[in-house]
């Protein structure tokens, strides 16, 4: 399921809307990183509301895209994890060090602007 | 239990989303709230996981059990793999989650009431888990 992209201003929003499997998360990956060049945008917001579980694949790709996008000059806010899967997340010993988060979009693109 | 059970081939990254989908299908209707849900779903997601990375396919089998009073759910996970050379290692925090070797295996244990692990050298490695749901 390919996860679709909006742009607002320049501020990047992806909003992941079901189960993604590996090969997805690394597309939204590589869309990221080309689409900030692109559009030449400040932040990327994405939103994982929907997101049902986050494992070590899931935590580390988000991890890197926040990193990679760092590098590519825009900010990454995560927003929207639901307090079930941040409390597996924890109990499984996985975090997201260094990287924004936030409770939802509204909150998310106010850390951004 | 019949109709209580899955059996999913797991070969590649889709797998892993349909094992951890069909845990929660399974599961959510015996009593487990949804943090234990999200919970077992993440522990199946990265069982499966070791099995895509490290034993390219294996089964993951789904079971709701029932014993005396309690209800809970039952997962092993079973490949043909190379195995785990040092198990008490792979046991260890910090061993491999945070790097892209996968494993996970401290945090399933975790999340999970029981965990057992078998593993030889060559032959493979079987992987039983087991979380009650409270009444």
């Amino acid at each position: 399921m390919k996860v679709p992209i909006l742009r607002q201003g320049n501020i990047l929003i992806a909003t992941i809307q079901s189960a993604l499997t590996d090969r997805d998360l690394l597309t939204l990956q590589d869309n990221l990183s080309h689409q900030v060049i692109q559009f030449r945008s400040q932040g990327v917001v994405i939103d994982i509301t929907e997101l049902d579980v986050m494992d070590s694949f899931a935590t580390r790709t988000l991890r890197n895209i926040a990193n990679t996008l760092k590098l590519r000059g825009a900010k990454t806010i995560i927003v929207g994890m639901q307090p079930d899967v941040a409390f597996a997340m924890v109990q499984l010993g996985l975090t997201l060090p260094d990287i924004k988060t936030a409770r939802d979009l509204d909150e998310g693109l106010t850390l951004l602007r | 239990m019949i109709g209580h059970e899955a059996s999913i081939p797991i070969i590649t990254d889709t797998d892993i989303v349909t094992a951890r989908q069909s845990a929660r299908e399974l599961a959510k209707n015996i009593g487990f709230s949804s943090s234990e849900l999200a919970g077992i779903a993440a522990a199946i997601s990265e069982l499966a996981r070791n099995i895509v990375s490290y034993a390219e396919k294996g089964m993951i089998y789904i079971r709701l059990i029932q014993e005396s009073n309690k209800k809970g759910v039952l997962v092993i996970a079973e490949d043909k793999g190379p195995g785990i050379s040092d198990i008490n290692k792979a046991l260890q925090d910090g061993y491999s989650t945070s790097n892209s070797l996968g494993l996970g295996l401290p945090g399933v244990q975790r999340l999970m009431d029981s965990f057992e692990i078998q593993s030889e050298i060559g032959k493979g490695t079987t992987v039983t888990i087991k979380k009650w749901a409270y009444e």
